[in-house]
């Protein structure tokens, strides 16, 4: 069976963000007060596996060795079977 | 005294440190991101650069390369290892030295001379200064903020290498600019001790980087 795949990445709450920092001044120059602003990551393939179960333990690994670094970043991981 | 350098796609200050290694009398060696056997190395560096474009993170694709499965049997022989700005963050990375060095608190490449204090004399790296010493290197990253989330275990167990000394370029926790592990032998600064290795270079404070792995290679 065929899946889309999608990795979302962001910082761990508390962890300092300045990309989002930046864009949160840059909106404020044109005139935007906004609060909370925030900066995510997302992955997105598709793979061939027989099962949704065996898709999750080998996207959950692939966080864990490459995507992700477990020390500042969460992740959340979507799969769903193409139609 | 066999000391290799590591080449990836993106390396960029592989013959700075090369160069430095030659003013020392080290026999250096460019290894290159696929090798995977290093064990006729005495040690190894990882210089600076934007291996793999800095994509994901920065050092996060070097590190899952089959040469850095070569430098921890290297770490496992118990030889020295340094990794230079790119190649600390490698190390952070691939975990041979605790936390992250990550994107700087301001929105900046930061390239500039630095004053940094030696915090522990015992990596071979840094054994030849002073404790407390404080000496002039460049820095030169845009992902140099060191982050750990257990900063009183570093201290407590002599892991901080480097410390900026009356500022606080990038937001690094403490000041951190360099760390080791526990054996005091993997060692990743974001400063360039190759690029003060000569007076001519503004500095020659960075050469006992280079002489220290010499001296402790022939004590061994």
């Amino acid at each position: 069976m065929r899946f889309n795949i999608e990795v979302k990445i962001r910082l761990k709450k508390g962890m300092l963000n300045p990309e989002a920092a930046t864009i949160q001044r840059a909106l404020a120059l044109l005139g935007y007060e906004v609060e909370d602003t925030n900066t995510i990551d997302i992955i997105t393939f598709k793979m061939e596996e027989d099962n949704i179960r065996k898709v999750k333990e080998e996207v959950e690994d692939m966080c864990r060795r490459l995507l992700c670094n477990p020390v500042i970043h969460d992740y959340e991981i979507k799969i769903k079977p193409e139609d | 005294m066999k000391v290799g350098v590591i080449r990836f796609p993106g390396s960029n200050c592989d013959r700075d440190v090369y160069h430095a290694l030659k003013l020392v009398g080290a026999r250096p060696e460019y290894i290159w991101w696929n090798q995977e056997d290093l064990s006729h190395l005495d040690a190894v560096i990882i210089p600076g650069g934007f291996s793999y474009g800095d994509y994901l993170r920065a050092g996060a694709i070097a590190a899952i390369t089959p040469v850095m499965g070569a430098v921890k049997s290297m770490v496992e022989d118990e030889k020295p290892i340094l990794g230079i700005c790119n190649g600390a963050q490698i190390l952070a990375e691939v975990g041979l030295v605790p936390g992250v060095f990550t994107v700087n608190q301001y929105p900046k490449f930061n390239c500039k001379w630095t004053k940094l204090k030696v915090k522990t004399r015992r990596t071979p790296f840094t054994s030849l200064y002073k404790e407390d010493e404080v000496i002039r290197m460049p820095i030169a990253h845009a992902e140099g903020r060191y982050y750990t989330d257990n900063l009183q275990k570093l201290w407590d167990n002599d892991q901080v290498v480097l410390q900026f000394h009356s500022e606080n370029p990038n937001g690094s926790l403490d000041g951190i600019t360099g760390v080791c592990d526990e054996s005091g032998l993997v060692c990743a600064v974001m400063p360039h001790p190759e690029r003060a290795s000569e007076t001519i270079l503004g500095s020659a404070d960075g050469i006992k980087f280079f002489k220290g792995i010499i001296e402790y290679i022939s004590r061994c």
